[in-house]
């Protein structure tokens, strides 16, 4: 079941309220997509702890509703995740 | 349940490096498997994989193992890495060459 870009951005920013969320559709099939989000709240996270804090807010759609989320997390300001 | 997570426990503790993955390194069946071969194999790292696709208990179980939504995952030494996008940030930061060529 395809989902909207919008859908994704609205249920990141719902669970991370100062997520910058940046959505790429890779297939254009509604089902392929990048995302890079940027918080404060990952500071001092491992990456596999920031990127589960992404797949929390999606409430288990990614592996099922969603194929496949391509994903990219990071902390304001920093070219590197610390 | 709890013996698919002891399969899995066994499997990554007997393991240096392993990836579960969909598909075989040869011939991976998901574009994210293939660029995590892809990357163990850019490193030469010496590496087992484990297909998924092959075997229903541990595609779901590994799920519940790491509380990890996707395949492939890997495992360095019997811990968690992470999926693809996190072994392409440490390829192209290095840190995933150090992790794995510790022991190569």
């Amino acid at each position: 079941m395809p989902m909207a870009a919008s859908e994704i951005e609205a249920l990141i920013k719902a669970a991370i309220p100062d997520a910058e969320v940046t959505i790429r559709d890779l297939a254009g099939d509604g089902d392929h997509y990048a995302a890079r989000v940027v918080s404060s709240s990952f500071a001092g996270l491992s990456r596999i702890r920031q990127h589960q804090a992404v797949y929390a807010a999606l409430g288990g759609r990614v592996g099922g509703e969603l194929h496949a989320l391509q994903l990219e997390t990071a902390v304001p300001d920093t070219e590197n995740i610390p | 349940m709890t013996d698919t997570n002891d399969r899995i426990a066994e499997i990554v503790k007997s393991n240096d490096i392993v990836l579960f993955m969909k598909g075989t390194a040869l011939f991976p069946q998901c574009g994210f498997s293939s660029r995590a071969v892809a990357i163990l194999d850019r490193l030469g790292a010496n590496y087992e994989t484990v297909d998924v696709l092959q075997d229903p208990e541990i595609r779901q179980g590994i799920k519940a193992f790491s509380e990890w939504p996707t395949v492939p995952q890997l495992y360095v030494k019997g811990e968690f890495v992470g999926g693809s996008d996190i072994m392409m940030e440490m390829f192209e930061s290095g840190e995933l060459q150090q992790l794995v060529g510790a022991e190569a």
